[in-house]
């Protein structure tokens, strides 16, 4: 499925902040999969997101989507096969435009001339309303009006639209209340399931890093410094995991966020 | 009575053909969130082409050739910013002091040109309203349709896949790319459009005014800006984008005829340009003020208890 072949990258090379933020690292998804990723702040989970998604081009190494060689395909290409979520709400949508013309762009129905027609509109209508969020009435109207959480989950519904190969989800749920992020949380599982995607996760709350999904990777300085699946993770605690920290990165996790999320 | 009316018709006339730079910075200040410094040089080039394509003897091929020098401008300034790495408000200024070798260029290093005895499309519509209702007035009826054609078409195009992606590239760039669609196209298309309605402008201006001078763009962009902004509170954002294409007509035609009003009242011409600075600075320092007014007054100890308080601490 994806397939990260050794790859680096260094931010700001040759200059006093030089740093490493991939280091050689190499990592398979097979499809299916749904993976959680975690570790402490500057560990390289969004970088590890920004390389597949193309955001910049690597050092060095590969990345191969679905047997295809992505490395060099710009960031714009990719996201016909890659959909993405961050933790900022804002930034998935475009604030001064109405619910339809997003989901318009995001679906990416016809050619460059082609206009939302009546079939379009249905269609739409019937997919907001998966949500349960009321948005199906509200299609006129500006997606800026919306809450964080209902701009989050239409993020959602527009990155899964058409269904990609991939979903990449940074921490989507950081930024909203813990009602609403629960609701987000639950569509996102609801989508992943019946689309049968592939889907790797960022989240700072290693409870459900555990609790969801069938794969948990754990990154420092830029490398993946824990893999597991199946028994082992099934018997693995909050608690196990930064014992496990502690083992493979030679420190104490110090990530507040991480700590105080239990 | 008269004189209002002549009053009126210069002001609408006016209006009519600044309303197409007005649209043009609608596409691309309003849409696309770019400020297109170009504007000016723009304006002046489709002037230039659309008077020396007129005296060659073409009134009907210097518009599409004007509209097509936009393109080429827009499309060299779209360039500039979004794939040679030069900043957006430089991009433009650049263009801009190019163009003015351009236009000198074009025109065969004259800086001004007479269409006293060019056949321009003013005078065809002329001729053939010969004897009709209408006659005299053939600059309106001309600018009319060409403000209604463009309306329809604009309309149409920012409904389309490729208009939408344009908006969207102003609201929300990452959004445009995890669409899969490249933001650096969406920008270039929205700059060449622009540019041929400030283009096709320049070039009616001149033939209707029957002359072309190097500074007629001079100042151009502000007194559009100034337009643009009073048809935004006529009808605002929260409008139907027909209504906001209209209001931009609207607000070109209301500045026009405040400043012909004050031109009868003896304010002398020259102030044409200071007075669509003040409007614009006015309009955009407007809504800053109106957020930052709480804290000013809390800070003059105008407010309340708060305010009195900080008194008696002093």
């Amino acid at each position: 499925m994806l397939k990260l072949v050794d790859i680096s990258k260094t931010f700001y090379p040759g200059t006093p902040n030089e740093r490493l933020a991939l280091d050689s690292l190499t990592l398979h998804i097979h499809p299916g999969d749904f993976v959680s990723i975690i570790g402490a702040n500057g560990a390289g989970k969004s970088t590890l997101f920004n390389a597949i998604c193309g955001s910049f081009y690597l050092d060095k190494g590969q990345v191969f989507l679905d047997g295809q060689d992505i490395t060099m395909t710009p960031e714009h290409q990719r996201a016909r096969v890659i959909g993405r979520l961050f933790q900022d709400p804002m930034r998935g949508t475009a604030p001064d435009m109405s619910i339809e013309e997003n989901l318009a762009l995001a679906a990416g129905l016809g050619g460059w001339l082609s206009h939302v027609t009546g079939a379009d509109r249905k269609a739409f209508r019937e997919r907001l309303a998966l949500l349960d969020m009321g948005l199906e009435d509200r299609m006129t109207q500006p997606v800026g009006l919306l809450s964080g959480g209902q701009r989050q989950a239409l993020t959602l519904l527009m990155a899964t639209y058409q269904t990609p190969k991939l979903l990449l989800l940074d921490e989507h749920t950081a930024a909203l209340d813990p009602g609403t992020a629960e609701k987000v949380l639950n569509l996102t599982r609801e989508i992943i399931e019946t689309h049968h995607l592939t889907c790797l996760m960022i989240t700072h709350n290693m409870q459900s890093a555990l609790d969801l999904g069938n794969r948990t990777l754990m990154m420092d300085r830029g490398r993946v410094i824990y893999d597991v699946t199946g028994e082992e993770r099934a018997q693995l605690t909050v608690h196990d995991l930064t014992e496990k920290f502690r083992e493979r990165s030679g420190r104490e996790l110090n990530n507040d966020r991480m700590l105080l999320g239990q | 009575m008269d004189k209002i009316l002549v009053l009126g018709q210069t002001a609408l006339e006016l209006g009519l053909v600044n309303a197409l730079v007005v649209l043009a910075l609608f596409v691309s200040y309003s849409m696309l969130n770019v400020c297109d410094l170009s504007t000016d040089g723009c304006f002046t080039l489709g002037s230039a082409v659309g008077a020396m394509v007129a005296i060659a003897g073409y009134p009907w091929l210097s518009l599409p050739a004007a509209m097509l020098a936009g393109v080429l401008s827009g499309f060299i300034t779209a360039t500039l910013q979004t794939r040679m790495g030069v900043q957006s408000l430089l991009a433009g200024i650049v263009v801009n002091t190019g163009l003015y070798s351009v236009n000198m260029a074009l025109t065969g290093n004259k800086p001004t040109l007479s269409l006293n005895k060019t056949p321009t499309v003013f005078l065809f519509a002329k001729n053939l309203m010969n004897g009709s209702a209408l006659q005299g007035q053939q600059a309106l009826l001309v600018l009319f349709i060409v403000i209604v054609l463009v309306i329809v078409l604009l309309r149409l195009f920012l409904r389309t896949k490729l208009g939408l992606a344009i908006r969207a590239t102003g609201s929300n760039a990452d959004m445009v790319r995890s669409s899969s669609i490249n933001p650096t196209f969406t920008t270039t298309v929205g700059l060449c459009v622009s540019n041929m309605l400030t283009a096709l402008s320049g070039c009616l201006t001149a033939q209707m005014q029957k002359s072309y001078d190097i500074n007629k763009g001079s100042g151009m962009l502000t007194v559009a800006l100034a337009s643009l902004l009073i048809g935004g509170v006529i009808f605002g954002k929260d409008k139907p984008m027909s209504l906001r294409l209209v209001g931009t007509v609207i607000g070109a035609f209301l500045f026009r005829l405040v400043y012909t009003l004050a031109l009868r009242l003896n304010m002398p011409a020259f102030m044409l340009k200071a007075v669509s600075s003040l409007i614009v600075i006015a309009a955009l320092s407007g809504s800053y003020f109106k957020d930052q007014l709480p804290f000013i007054m809390k800070r003059l100890g105008w407010h309340g208890k708060e305010g009195a308080s900080n008194a008696e601490a002093r």
